[in-house]
């Protein structure tokens, strides 16, 4: 502890860190240089061997992603994902802002790896001040040689769009992104293909998060070794996470993935510890998606293992908000239960139906109308929904039951209690009403 | 969103409209066709483009794009009606945008969305008489580590609470960033055309008059 130096978010701070001039004399583009003096597979070869694991939240490993794509293709397209939506998550947000070279360096030599011709970026149009910053760094970097034809004199070319999006949570989903890029709804493809096979405009297609590919530059200038001896074996590299709530400081901070979720909030170069009078009664540590843990379950380490030991889907995308004891938990309930009920894209019946029921179900017990009953009907719908693996054709309704299994299970009692303690009479005229 | 109906983003049918996009939108919405292998993926660009020209897409402007694009008009509002973003009918000049997620909730959010409805005198997807601002919210904004937090237009206002509500709708500035901005996705400026000029372009720019007129009809 304490010996670990920022490598992601090294340049934030600095100012005027988002230019190439100020990126170029802190080391910036010198990975590009590196890479395209090796072959492409040689560059796959040390990103499989780092083990990056994907940032955006599933924690696939990037390089065997790539490997994926088929060895006789002509056309590679690359998507990068910058359609960050998951409640609470900031990090991509904080990494565009402060480092915009860092991310289209890595763009570059993931593509030059892939061997891609256009390198997409997908945006959410929520993000208007990064969507400005991130062109500008564009334009620059086209204008030093760093895209276009021909990069740096050799023989790989990209072109580099940023494409913006218009405002949907399953957008992030990497078929979902693809279907938005192709003007259509974003509606999740059944897989396979994958799209590593078949992706945007049918052609092979890479999908990578803006962590995850901000990572490589530093993958390749300082080598696979030196990636793996951070943090743990099975959980790589720097990584950032958020914190977000009643605390004191709360921002995105880069760790080893070897720290708590009490470390996270406590820790005075991270949230600082909680507001004055206020103590934390859950936390949901990986984005909203991911699950709860109670105030007994700080000592969850932050990486890709941990978290399945503690009831949650993963790590997600180590964003974490703290609910502090004053916070109604059947408020945080009807919040979630919302989010996902609002963002189901609506092709899959179990997802569309359960989570609008189970939103109906959260609202009415927030209004002091729910019955014990109610508890078991919203684990049932969350068994039937997500949790059976290939029931969905994307990990929507996984993501939309693990927070609303988890609240259920581990503050059953503070529920009942609320329930217990409503107004007579209240469930039965809501029910009446209803039918 | 994604499968249920909101008013604003349906469209209202106008069969007799006239011809609504300028020339010079057209020439934008094309210069992003060499961008992408289909035409049809040029139109998240194209209704960005065309919402920033006229505030909203209409339903003549929906028909229009379909032509420019090679696609249905029923394709068009197929994906129009996926996405927030968009809006069918005319909206406010400014958009307020607040962050629901659970962040915001738990420091506050609520609070400021019913005092921006209190001050507005207008519900959540609705617009003041004025023409001024619309009201909206949205999932997450991604601006967590200062919520409760909401955008109007491209402005990201941080740590607001019901306090600030009056001082943010009194700034002439608030949707403002002081900064460098790419018009990529914008509508050409550098013809602006109005009255006569936009009858002879085929133009058409929603000014407030306009809509304060559509609304009344």
């Amino acid at each position: 502890m304490g010996s670990f130096k920022p490598v992601l978010l090294r340049n934030r701070g600095v100012e005027n860190s988002r230019s190439l001039k100020v990126y170029e004399s802190r080391g910036g583009y010198r990975a590009v240089r590196k890479a395209l003096k090796m072959t492409p597979d040689e560059v796959v070869a040390e990103v499989k061997k780092a083990n990056l694991r994907g940032r955006g939240g599933a924690g696939f490993p990037a390089g065997v992603k790539w490997g994926f794509l088929p060895k006789d293709r002509t056309t590679t397209l690359l998507c990068v994902n910058a359609d960050e939506s998951e409640p609470p998550t900031f990090s991509n947000r904080v990494l565009m802002e402060n480092d915009p070279h860092q991310l289209l360096e890595g763009t570059i030599i993931t593509g030059y790896a892939t061997q891609a011709q256009i390198a997409y970026i997908y945006m959410r149009v929520e993000f208007h001040e990064q969507f400005h910053i991130l062109q500008k760094a564009i334009d620059e970097a086209y204008a030093a040689g760093y895209l276009g034809k021909k990069i740096l004199g050799s023989d790989y070319s990209l072109e580099c769009y940023l494409h913006r999006g218009a405002g949907a949570y399953v957008c992030g989903e990497e078929t979902g992104l693809i279907e938005s890029l192709e003007g259509k709804r974003g509606w999740p493809r059944i897989k396979p293909p994958f799209p590593a096979v078949e992706g945007a405009f049918r052609r092979p297609t890479v999908v990578n998060n803006v962590e995850t590919l901000s990572c490589v530059p530093h993958i390749i200038e300082r080598g696979a070794d030196w990636f793996t001896g951070i943090g743990p074996p099975h959980s790589t590299g720097p990584k950032l996470f958020c914190i977000s709530g009643p605390v004191n400081k709360p921002g995105c901070y880069e760790a080893a993935m070897d720290i708590t979720v009490g470390e996270l909030i406590e820790r005075d170069d991270m949230g600082g510890g909680m507001l004055p009078g206020r103590r934390v009664k859950a936390i949901f540590p990986g984005g909203v998606s991911m699950g709860v843990l109670t105030a007994d379950e700080l000592d969850m380490k932050m990486d890709f293992v941990d978290p399945g030991n503690h009831g949650l889907l993963g790590l997600g995308t180590a964003a974490a908000v703290v609910v502090d004891q004053d916070t109604d938990m059947r408020m945080v309930l009807r919040n979630v239960a919302r989010f996902f009920g609002t963002e189901s894209c609506g092709q899959c019946t179990q997802c569309r139906e359960g989570t609008a029921w189970m939103y109906g179900i959260a609202t009415r017990m927030e209004e002091g109308a729910g019955r014990i009953e109610d508890l078991d009907i919203l684990l049932e719908t969350a068994r039937n929904m997500g949790m059976m693996p290939g029931l969905s054709i994307c990990g929507l309704p996984d993501g939309a039951t693990y927070p609303i299994e988890t609240i259920v299970r581990k503050f059953r009692s503070e529920l009942e209690e609320a329930i217990r303690a409503q107004a007579p009479g209240r469930v039965e005229a809501v029910l009446s009403a209803v039918n | 969103m994604a499968w249920k109906t909101i008013d604003r983003i349906s469209p209202a049918v106008d069969a007799d409209a006239e011809p609504v996009l300028s020339k010079a939108v057209k020439a934008k919405i094309r210069s992003f066709f060499d961008r992408y292998e289909t035409k049809r993926a040029a139109l998240l660009p194209a209704l960005h483009v065309v919402q920033d020209a006229s505030g909203s897409i209409s339903w003549q402007a929906m028909v229009e794009i379909a032509e420019l694009l090679e696609i249905h008009p029923s394709d068009v509002i197929d994906t129009i009606s996926f996405y927030t973003h968009f809006w069918t009918r005319p909206k406010g000049r400014k958009v307020i945008t607040v962050c629901r997620s659970l962040t915001c909730e738990v420091m506050g959010g609520v609070a400021v969305l019913e005092e921006l409805k209190r001050q507005l005198g207008i519900d959540e997807h609705e617009t003041t008489p004025d023409g001024k601002y619309s009201l909206v919210t949205e999932e997450c904004l991604a601006g967590c580590d200062h919520g409760p937090c909401l955008l109007v237009n491209e402005k990201l206002h941080k740590r607001v609470g019901p306090q600030d509500v009056a001082r943010i709708l009194a700034d002439a500035d608030n949707d403002r960033i002081a900064f460098e901005r790419s018009d990529l996705f914008d509508a050409p400026r550098d013809k602006v055309v109005t009255g006569a000029a936009a009858q002879e372009d085929g133009a058409h720019r929603s000014t407030s008059k306009d809509q304060e007129k559509r609304r009344a009809d």
